[in-house]
């Protein structure tokens, strides 16, 4: 219903921003390309809230009683895990996606914190491996930019199968973000789109993978954790199987992750929410007695300490952002709103990170946009937003009882919705209830 | 010359010793049984000759290293090699090479599917066929076969040169029949040299990227 005009009834099915996809569809040919991740309503750690202590459990005091929050990753094979001061690292995006200097900042910002930052499709740049001191170096089906050095002088490696925004796709970086140096880093001529395999080149399968795996320890010295991050599809099974061929870590990116590029169908279509996917992530880790031996980490619409408690709460050894660290890096700032508008968007509405035109000078390859951001305070910035979300956890731990945020459990927490009990395996608030549990 | 048998020394302590050699070093490996991972990783100009088939990703991203196998070699071999030279006496199985970013990769034999997988500068030379989707996505460098190859050769190829002596099945897209020229002719007589096999030029024809792809075009949709 119209606000100026009662009379005027807008379609469920056919409401404006449906009508206007139509039509942009009709005019252009083509499909959507975007960055961010899925903008749909979907089930969420908002649809759980958490049981503090009253008489039956005894809270600790906020100012003063110590509730840790350290986390040590790979110790499964690798001599030599990551130890972190906070569960809340950063995930893989490229140089390319990214500007050098934001890739600088997101390593200034974790390395305050005392967290690890990734590396991306396109290689290990200098400015990233120097201001990150605990950098993971993903290893991608495009292999651009993949060298042994640069496998050896990274912390961990992470082997990618897929990402929440888009399961079962490959990238694309196009032709106006492929500048000299990109272009020199992935090997291919400047000005011409980049395709990203879906599929690694020399396996099929997780019996090769495991294999694989084994060659990746054998090049560096099985010093090195090796993580497996799978988009959250069969959520289950796919981490039952990276478990089987050897993972250290198995990392679960749910539907709201973002990306740098792809189809506005895909992103949204594709994938389930991040909220199902780390209890399932759990059971099967539980299943197999590995909760706790190989660590879990989930992305997927990570932004405040309560989404990270929540995560934590269902089983998870630690998160990973993104999307929010890029915000708080200066993406979507009302600064910039007025050249947003110009380029047909606004502050807190854009996703055109594909377009190399970023106002906030951050998933661009332009140099005079990219001088907009300042690595030094980019990076305080995401320090800032990381030590806030872990005081957050801290707040909702010590308010549970916890000295460690690991020892958060599901049953600290209820659920508002049914769909969120269902997902995330815990009671309806003011019930018992849990569906699909108990023959109901 | 260091003797490592396979049978008494695990792949882990083989893969130790070779990573850790100096420069002008030579190593034997026997009963290779089939093992993953051998002779992986390696970063100084040694010479190992292995005696003996081998199984997944056997000379996986090689720098500078001298390594033979007197044998077959499973999928994945020399993948992501930095430089050195590698060389099968027999045949490879998939991926032969794939993502590879210098060096020379040499097998006298067959090749499977996919051989040269998203290459990325290395220089690879088959002295018999090449299965289906060779040179898929192939980025630069150079895959010369001397037999025929299979389907779908250079689908999606960026900038790399693909020789072939004998038939070809059919060719991926995006990928067509260029002109050999002197520079071309060069090139191939160089690497058949390197490779110790000897065929006329002359008999070889070049392929390479159309570049219609280089930039996603709606109108070319159904190439996909």
């Amino acid at each position: 219903m119209s606000k100026d005009n009662p009379t005027l009834i807008e379609s469920a099915t056919f409401p404006r921003h449906i009508i206007a996809e139509i039509q942009r569809a009709a005019s252009t040919g083509i499909y959507d390309i975007r960055g961010f991740g899925a903008k749909r309503a979907l089930p969420s750690f908002d649809d759980l809230v958490f049981l503090g202590a009253s008489t039956s459990r005894y809270p600790l005091e906020g100012y003063r009683e110590k509730c840790t929050t350290e986390v040590v990753l790979g110790g499964r094979f690798a001599k030599n895990p990551i130890r972190l001061k906070t569960p809340i690292t950063i995930a893989g995006m490229s140089f390319g996606a990214l500007s050098a200097q934001a890739k600088e900042s997101l390593g200034r910002g974790a390395t305050i914190a005392g967290t690890s930052t990734t590396t991306g499709d396109g290689g290990m740049t200098p400015e990233e491996r120097g201001h990150s001191k605990i950098l993971i170096y993903q290893y991608l089906p495009s292999r651009y930019g993949m060298n042994p050095d640069d496998l050896r002088r990274a912390d961990a490696i992470e082997i990618v199968l897929g990402q929440g925004a888009k399961p079962g796709g490959g990238g694309m970086l196009l032709g106006q973000k492929i500048s000299p140096r990109v272009a020199q880093m992935r090997n291919l001529p400047e000005g011409i789109d980049q395709r990203s395999a879906c599929r690694h080149p020399d396996w099929t399968g997780p019996d090769d993978l495991e294999i694989k795996i084994q060659e990746l320890r054998e090049i560096t010295n099985w010093e090195k954790p090796i993580y497996v991050k799978v988009g959250a599809t069969r959520v289950f099974y796919d981490v039952t199987l990276a478990v089987k061929s050897g993972a250290d870590v198995v990392v679960v990116d749910g539907m709201q992750g973002g990306t740098a590029a792809t189809q506005d169908v895909f992103i949204e279509h594709v994938g389930i929410p991040t909220l199902p996917a780390v209890r399932l992530a759990v059971e099967a880790l539980q299943e197999m007695d590995m909760h706790r031996k190989v660590q879990l980490i989930v992305s997927g619409g990570i932004r405040s300490g309560a989404d990270v408690a929540k995560c934590l709460a269902l089983g998870a050894d630690a998160v990973a952002i993104g999307s929010a660290a890029l915000i708080a890096l200066g993406d979507q700032s009302p600064e910039f709103d007025e050249e947003y508008k110009a380029l047909g968007s606004a502050a807190g509405f854009w996703d055109d990170y594909q377009a190399g035109n970023d106002p906030a000078g951050i998933t661009t390859q332009d140099p005079e946009l990219a001088k907009r951001l300042d690595p030094e305070l980019g990076g305080r910035r995401l320090a800032n937003y990381l030590n806030v979300l872990t005081l957050e956890l801290q707040t909702l731990a010590r308010a549970c009882g916890k000295s460690h945020v690991h020892n958060l459990e599901p049953e600290d927490m209820v659920a508002l919705t049914m769909e969120a009990a269902a997902m995330a395996g815990v009671p309806l608030a003011g019930t018992n209830w849990i569906p699909g549990k108990n023959g109901f | 010359m260091t003797e490592i048998n396979l049978d008494t020394s695990s792949v882990r302590s083989l893969n130790v010793k070779l990573q850790g050699a100096a420069s002008g070093d030579n190593f034997n490996v026997s009963n290779t049984g089939g093992k993953h991972a051998v002779s992986v990783g390696l970063t100084t100009a040694i010479n190992v000759g292995i005696n003996g088939h081998v199984g997944y990703y056997c000379a996986g991203m090689n720098q500078q290293a001298n390594i033979t196998i007197k044998g077959n070699a499973g999928p994945g071999l020399a993948e992501n090699m930095m430089s050195g030279k590698v060389h099968v006496t027999g045949n490879a199985s998939q991926y032969a090479g794939a993502t590879a970013h210098g060096g020379l990769l040499v097998i006298e034999g067959d090749a499977s599917s996919r051989c040269g997988i998203s290459m990325k500068g290395v220089s690879i030379v088959i002295g018999g066929n090449i299965g289906h989707m060779s040179a898929f996505m192939a980025q630069s460098g150079c895959l010369v076969v001397c037999g025929n190859a299979g389907d779908a050769l250079g689908d999606s190829i960026y900038e790399a040169r693909l020789y072939v002596r004998g038939k070809v099945a059919s060719l991926g897209t995006d990928c067509i029949e260029k002109e050999m020229r002197a520079e071309h002719k060069e090139q191939l007589e160089e690497l058949l040299k390197q490779s110790g096999m000897s065929h006329n030029v002359d008999e070889f024809r070049r392929y390479g990227s159309a570049r219609k792809l280089y930039n996603f075009d709606i109108d070319q949709v159904d190439a996909y």
